[in-house]
């Protein structure tokens, strides 16, 4: 175990070479003269030349990309262009946000992908499995911030039972521990906080968990068809095991591997997926930023938003590997 | 002609996959002739005839069937028009994607050892980003706009196909077919392109086909950021991004290019279940 997690970390590392790379060779893929770009049409030619030594683009590349290296190994990923605040501390402030939307999302996605794929998977072929089935497809389907927005329309203008946008009421207020505001709510004993902020988080949620909670549906369902045929099911049954038993017990729990590491899988990909529905929703994350700083070409932060995403991104996907190497051992020795 | 009717006879047991490929026909009729199928022009404004509601509503009219827009244009007559973005859309990213990911996938499997690693190492670090956000990063380079999404769509796509084609061409590479073309003396070239790939052919127009239903997702998303096509163009998502202001007012302008993305790319997806079914069984339930 120990020589696959030293080989498979030293795999991250040409990865991860390869995503600074990319992302510090944003600024210069930029046709024009990225300082020109982000000052816009009326900078004169000395604040161009101020910005371009400011970024440090007066310098030879090989030289830039090193002193990029140097500057992100202490935590220094530059001062957004448009605020001049640390980016790492904007992003910081936002993070939670973004997190928080994505596990209300992904426990959502798990707690009805998981059900409805068993339910499916049991009675094959009724009419629960074909609905259910056809659902999930239309699920990966959909297009999320179209859903989010009829989802508004249903929820929040139609019916009022839920808000439209944001994270809190303006009527609260709470001390920011965690940045997670149902656990701030929660430290503060302020329940009515708690509810209000569960109540923005229910329809981001639904729209950011319908296409992984299909994913996860679809997975559960040929997972435990597949497991359902084995042997030691009907050694089971023979044995007289109740329909639960079986059911959750033994085919179940063998079942779940292969959920599990596309719910792994799944995670990094939800920050991303947050972008579309964080912008439906005015959700203050992380997503919502990026695509403001696109339109102002803001490039330290659209670099390091990215970048920290695919870090991320290749964390988790680490952390599943070894947690799919660790239940199986078939990938470790093989 | 005898497979052909075999793949038909197999394509229309699943009744779900005839259903996504008479609406996908439906789709590209709808594209070709949309002159003539749209009343109107996409981009006519009338201010006079602005936010009128779908003519089922009390306030409709029968010349406008699903109401207009904010400048008084038509939007059956838009989302017409945006179904030929749409399928353009979709048609060039999965051109982009399947010629480099097919060249990319190819050349690694057949000739392994340091090219594969080489290969290999590009589709993982362009894995490891996130596919929307890689495409934000592209479209950020090259300014937004729907060339820009369709390429940073396009790109986006290459690693999956290389996956695809280079797991197929491994499988294949070292059949008795393969070693009996190479001892007649075909080159590289030959082995690659016209031996070895036409069997590979089953799991890539799967992939195809999905990958046409995500790209087209994928330009809906970018449009509704405001990162690809710009006004005026009738493209659904950016139509949707026009509509959030009128949310509570005009609530079909938010209903209809919607619902136009999502049957879309709901019938391409089914279609690519049935192909899944009838040429790649074994990949149904991976």
């Amino acid at each position: 175990m120990f020589s696959y997690i030293v080989k498979r970390l030293l795999w991250t590392i040409p990865t991860l070479f390869g995503v600074t790379l990319l992302v510090f060779s944003m600024v210069h893929l930029t046709p024009g003269d990225p300082a020109a770009a982000i000052l816009g049409d009326k900078a004169n030619k000395q604040s161009i030349a101020d910005l371009r030594a400011q970024m440090g683009l007066d310098k030879p590349l090989y030289e830039q990309y090193f002193i990029y290296i140097k500057n992100l190994s202490h935590g220094d990923f530059g001062k957004s262009a448009n605020s001049n605040e640390e980016v790492m501390s904007e992003f910081k402030d936002r993070f939670p946000a973004t997190v928080e939307l994505s596990m209300v999302a992904m426990f959502f996605a798990v707690f009805l992908g998981i059900g409805a794929g068993i339910i499916s998977a049991v009675k094959r072929y009724s009419i629960f499995d074909y609905g259910s089935m056809f659902g999930a497809l239309a699920g990966v389907s959909m297009p999320v911030f179209w859903l989010g927005l009829v989802l508004i329309y249903f929820f929040s203008v139609k019916l009022g039972w839920l808000p439209v946008s944001g994270r809190l009421g303006y009527e609260f207020d709470i001390d920011h521990i965690t940045g997670f505001y149902l656990i701030d709510s929660l430290l503060a004993k302020d329940y009515e906080a708690f509810w209000d902020a569960l109540k923005h988080l229910i329809l981001p949620a639904i729209a950011l968990g319908t296409i992984p909670m299909a994913i996860i549906a679809r997975m559960t369902r040929s997972s435990m068809i597949e497991v359902m045929k084995e042997e030691y099911i009907k050694t089971a049954r023979a044995k007289g095991c109740s329909r639960f038993q079986v059911i959750f017990i033994h085919a179940l729990r063998n079942a779940m591997m292969p959920v599990v590491t596309i719910i792994g899988l799944m995670l990094g990909s939800l920050f991303a997926g947050a972008i579309l529905t964080e912008t439906t929703f005015s959700w203050p994350g992380i997503g919502k930023w990026l695509v403001n700083a696109v339109y102002q070409r803001d490039f330290p932060v659209i670099q390091s938003t990215t970048l920290i995403i695919a870090i991320i991104f290749i964390i988790v996907n680490f952390i599943v590997d070894l947690l799919y190497a660790f239940i199986n051992p078939k990938i470790r020795l093989g | 002609m005898e497979n052909l009717l075999e793949f038909i006879k197999q394509y229309k047991k699943n009744r779900a996959a005839v259903v996504g490929f008479i609406v996908v026909v439906l789709l590209l009729l709808t594209a070709i002739f949309a002159p003539i199928v749209a009343p109107y022009s996409p981009n006519i404004q009338n201010l006079a005839d602005r936010l009128i509601p779908p003519m089922w509503d009390a306030k409709g009219v029968s010349s406008h069937i699903l109401g207009t827009d904010d400048f008084g244009r038509d939007l059956f007559s838009r989302i017409i028009f945006g179904s030929r973005i749409s399928l353009m859309v979709g048609a060039i990213s999965v051109g982009v994607s399947l010629s480099f990911g097919l060249i990319m996938g190819i050349v690694a499997a057949y000739f392994g050892g340091k090219t594969d690693l080489f290969i290999m190492r590009i589709v993982d670090i362009m894995l490891s980003i996130p596919a929307i956000l890689l495409a934000i990063v592209i479209v950020s380079i090259l300014g937004p706009s729907l060339f820009s999404a369709m390429t940073a769509i396009g790109i986006v796509g290459i690693p999956t196909y290389a996956r695809i084609v280079r797991s197929s061409v491994l499988a294949e590479r070292e059949k008795e077919y393969v070693i009996a073309s190479r001892i007649n003396g075909s080159s590289n070239f030959r082995l690659m392109f016209v031996v070895i790939l036409p069997n590979c052919a089953s799991p890539i127009i799967v992939q195809a086909t999905m990958g046409f239903a995500s790209a087209v997702l994928e330009a809906a998303g970018l449009s509704f950021l405001g990162l690809g096509a710009q006004p005026p163009t009738p493209e659904w998502g950016a139509m949707l991004s026009d509509s959030l202001q009128f949310i509570t007012t005009a609530p079909w302008m938010i209903f209809y290019p919607g619902l136009a993305i999502f049957l879309t790319v709901l019938s391409f997806n089914l279609m690519g279940d049935g192909l899944m079914d009838v040429l790649d069984p074994k990949l149904k339930d991976k």
